[in-house]
């Protein structure tokens, strides 16, 4: 697999960490990283996203130094540093425990990194200060770690991460031990900080909203390897495969049979819903998917008049009412379900779908997605 | 450039280090021979000079015709026995005591009830001896028929066994939901019936570890028996005591063979019923 | 947790046997220790009965405590005891550590091969020791074959430290394994990713924050160690006593049990300065308890 068949655009321009055929198998031959290769630039917010056992974590501890590639390079600022220990990396990383040291104060866990390097005190002091200003913790820098709540722990894990001026910040699921509200606080924060320090940001995280908020641009991981590497929207209107689009937001899948092919098109037979044409430029198998978002559909009680649009009558299986939204879930004359979001526009019973209902569904040929992989 | 770390190897992974492996190699090769020498020698053709002369059961038939030698492992073995249960069933209800009351004094309590463990164990085994001598137990004990006799040195051994198992219980009972027994009790059940169907059922475990480790205690102890032992009866340590000091016999190595094998196999016994809860913390 | 007056039968039933038992079998012993301690003559016949001793008639024996061998004795006690504490310590952190970091599955074998020896009774330990130290003994062999020795090792003040460091050194391997296990790894890859030698990591983050374990480990082989009678006399010469060997020729062939009395109360009294220590070091330190 090679970086250009999964990255939508090429990276910007001054690549800061290149990953190089990198491999990652542990003793009793899990292989938790399978021949990874792509490049993130410089002042990226880079994400790697993906379900626990993906092998995020372990690509990012290998870009920390704390794991070793069992083939492969890393290439950190042009120099390989596939074996280079971590101390000898320009990367700091905030893990996911915060690992801020308890025995010592916020100031002396701040300034660990600046000492152990012999950076002049003087110099710590001043750059400890500035550090604890930045994450807005200067008033509790004679604290110890075991007063202060898990946000404040962040902070510090951050400052101390950020004082040594690292190339590239690692951050390994932060947003992960933290309450909802803390959450959206501090995801607005780390969105701030990047563009104020200007450091490239490498964040792990399982979270798709986390990732999705906060990135410029995010590798979707799956069984060691990278799925797809693309921005946000493009991620979410344009999936390469089932599990991406299965695994960014909510998406119906409905299975069909090529019967048929055209140029940059193929003829599917979708049970249910007959013969479609969907416009595809990938090589396509004997089956495909059609994706199309819950947001995407749209439900009627009198069938649809426009000709484009593909429609089948459906019959409403559940209903949940969110106020703003209905999640409805309707059942195809098969019996797969689909899940719809309704807009509750008017106040009198919102969309007006009930259980029971036969309805039609509908969407837009354009909103929908042929997916191969 | 700094030295650089090997392919697939972290700067945390300490076991794959040559030296540590190195050192644990050394040590356990230091910790073991002493025992495996010991052990070979048993099977060792008896001669002055300790130098290996042929292999022989010769030793453990002599050792087994050693009537002192077999009358003092019975004897240390029957102690054990009888301390164990002892221990383990005062030690279990001091467990669920501490466990389950709040009293006042109980910080003081349960040091107290540390002592045994803490103190060194020549303290113990004087003070043991004094008491024994200021009341007469000593003299009127030992004359008592088999196996009461060896009462002196059971009380002693309870006393510094005990404690220990309300440890490893109460360390078993730390992971109990309380609801259950509140269940039980809602349901119907008397104290005496929850205590018996739910509670010793889930204490299990932590009791035949306790045992266990109250029966290897004891197996285990000289200094203690040393001095609870009266003039008449001889122990198995009292035994290879004074054997040991009047020069090597091999009959002593063939029954400390036998000594060593019971205590392995309890202790690897004790061990797997300790594992569990070793990985699930 | 239940406060005891909510049920009292149940509360009695289960105090009373563990501490009658605590009571009547090492509380009233030590209370009689101690007040042996206080008497000056004590007659005691071969039936190892005390006939007779006054009550607390002076401090004489604590006085005769303060001779010269008798403190000399203490100082080579306590001396001999730390180089064996020291010498376990630096073993049994590699060690550990070494188990910490194996993978999971080997962690309880290798824990058990370092506990086993443990487990077996301490006088045949012992007596294993001396066939492989005494002069025709295994290392002497060995060394034999290298063209070198024999050593008179059995009767050194070597050979009684080596054996209490061979007896007592699971006693820190246990509670710095408890440690280290529980130390929380991301704190050492923390200190590395800041620019952290291993040797500044080990000297800053790993070292503070085991010291509990070291502490607990220090005073489970220390304690001991101070108490030590058997390992002294059989692997050490007369010109070798611990403090051990005095109380019980005490109680043996000088038979001056109220002599021995004081001297063992002493030494309880150094024990509990050591756990006092302990507390206070314990206090301290911020590190994983165990």
């Amino acid at each position: 697999m090679t970086d250009n068949s999964l990255s939508d655009a090429p990276p910007p321009a001054g690549t800061i960490v290149s990953i190089r055929n990198v491999s990652k198998r542990f003793a009793g031959g899990v292989t938790a990283v399978d021949d990874i290769s792509f490049d993130i630039a410089q002042n990226e917010f880079f994400a790697l996203l993906g379900p626990s056992g993906c092998g995020k974590t372990t690509l990012l501890r290998m870009i920390s130094g704390l794991e070793t590639p069992t083939s492969g390079q890393i290439l950190i600022d042009g120099q390989d540093m596939s074996l280079t220990p971590p101390n000898k990396r320009p990367t700091n990383m905030v893990f996911q425990s915060y690992a801020v040291f308890p025995h010592m104060t916020v100031a002396d866990n701040v300034a660990y990194g600046l000492r152990v390097t012999g950076v002049a005190e003087d110099e710590t002091k001043r750059r400890v200060g500035e550090a604890l200003e930045m994450v807005k913790l200067s008033h509790l820098a004679q604290r110890k770690p075991d007063q202060m709540s898990g946000g404040q722990r962040q902070r510090v894990a951050l400052a101390r991460a950020l004082v040594k001026r690292p190339k590239v910040l690692l951050l390994d699921e932060p947003l992960s031990a933290l309450d909802a509200k803390l959450r959206d606080d501090m995801r607005m924060e780390l969105t701030r900080l990047q563009e104020t320090v200007g450091i490239t940001f490498i964040i792990v995280t399982h979270d798709q909203d986390e990732a999705l908020s906060m990135a410029t641009r995010i590798a979707v991981m799956d069984k060691g390897a990278v799925q797809q590497i693309a921005t946000p929207s493009e991620l979410y209107e344009h999936p390469r495969s089932r599990f991406v689009a299965d695994f960014i937001g909510k998406v119906n899948l409905i299975e069909g049979r090529v019967v048929g092919k055209k140029a940059n098109a193929v003829i599917l037979d979708v049970p249910s819903i007959g013969k479609m044409e969907m416009a595809t430029k990938d090589i396509v198998g004997e089956t495909a998917a059609i994706a199309v978002r819950p947001e995407k559909l749209k439900i009627t009680k009198a069938e649809p008049k426009d000709a484009k649009l593909v429609k089948v009558k459906v019959a409403i299986r559940d209903v949940a009412y969110y106020g703003d939204t209905s999640d409805v879930v309707a059942s195809l004359p098969d019996g797969q379900d689909l899940y719809v979001t309704v807009q509750n526009e008017s106040r009198d019973g919102g969309s007006g779908v009930e259980r029971g209902a036969k309805v039609w569904m509908s969407w837009e040929p354009k909103d929908s997605l042929l997916l191969t992989e | 450039m700094a030295e650089l770390l090997k392919p697939g190897q972290g700067p945390l992974d300490y076991g794959k280090r040559r030296w540590l492996q190195a050192v644990f190699a050394v040590t356990l090769f230091v910790l073991y021979l002493p025992i495996f020498v010991l052990i070979a020698y048993s099977f060792n053709v008896q001669n002055r000079s300790g130098v290996w002369k042929g292999f022989t059961l010769e030793n453990y038939a002599k050792a087994w015709n050693n009537s002192d030698l077999m009358s003092a492992l019975l004897n240390s073995l029957t102690i054990a026995f009888i301390s164990t249960i002892f221990a383990t069933i005062i030690g279990a209800m001091i467990a669920v005591l501490l466990w389950r009351f709040r009293f006042p004094g109980k910080p003081a309590y349960e040091g107290a009830m540390a002592l045994p463990i803490v103190i060194p164990e020549i303290c113990m085994g004087v003070a043991m001896l004094l008491f024994y001598a200021r009341t007469g137990m000593m003299t009127g004990m030992t004359h008592l028929s088999w196996p009461f006799n060896l009462g002196t040195i059971i009380i002693a051994h309870i006393a510094f066994c005990f404690p220990f198992v309300a440890v490893v219980v109460r360390s078993r009972l730390v992971g109990f939901n309380r609801q259950l027994e509140e269940a039980s009790k809602d349901l119907g059940a008397s104290e005496w019936q929850t205590f018996t169907r739910i509670l010793i059922p889930y204490m299990m475990p932590g009791l035949i570890a306790g045992a266990l480790l109250a029966f290897t205690l004891s197996l285990d102890d000289f200094v203690i028996t040393f001095f609870t032992s009266g003039p008449e009866t001889v122990t198995f340590p009292v035994k290879i005591y004074s054997m040991v000091k009047t020069g090597v016999k091999f009959e002593v190595n063939a029954a400390s063979t036998i000594l060593i094998l019971i205590t392995v196999v309890a202790t690897v016994i004790a061990m797997k019923f300790q594992a569990p809860e070793q990985s699930g913390h | 947790m239940e406060d005891w007056k909510t049920n009292r039968s149940v509360f009695w039933t289960l105090a009373t046997p563990g501490t009658f038992w605590l009571v009547l079998f090492f509380l009233v012993p030590l209370a009689f220790l101690f007040v042996l301690s206080f008497s000056d003559k004590a007659i005691i016949d071969g039936q190892m009965s005390i006939n007779d001793y006054d009550y607390f008639t002076g401090i004489s024996n604590y006085l005769r405590s303060l001779n010269s061998d008798i403190i000399s004795i203490f100082m080579r006690t306590i001396w001999w005891s730390f180089l064996a504490t020291l010498a376990c310590l630096l073993i049994a952190y590699p060690i550990a550590f070494g188990i910490c970091f194996a993978p999971e599955k080997w962690r309880p074998l290798l824990l058990m091969l370092i506990v086993l020896p443990f487990w077996i009774n301490l006088l045949i330990r012992t007596y294993a020791l001396i066939a492989v130290l005494r002069t025709q003994g295994v290392i002497n062999s060995a060394l034999g074959f290298a063209g070198l020795g024999p050593f008179e090792i059995l009767g050194t003040s070597f050979a009684v430290i080596f054996g209490l460091v061979y007896v007592y050194m699971p006693f820190m391997v246990l509670p710095l394994y408890a440690t280290i296990e529980r130390l929380d790894k991301s704190f050492l890859e923390a200190s590395l990713d800041l620019g952290g030698t291993q040797f500044q990591t080990f000297r800053n983050i790993t070292l503070p924050l085991t010291m509990p374990g070291i502490v607990t480990g220090v005073v489970l082989v220390f304690i001991p160690c101070l108490g030590t009678f058997l390992t002294s006399e059989l692997l050490g010469g007369t010109s070798s006593w611990m403090i051990g060997n005095v109380i019980q020729n005490q109680f043996g062939p000088a038979n001056d049990w109220p002599f021995g009395s004081a001297l063992s109360l002493l030494l309880m009294y150094a024990t509990f300065g050591v756990l006092a220590l302990r507390s206070l070091l314990q206090r301290n330190s911020k590190g994983v308890d165990v």
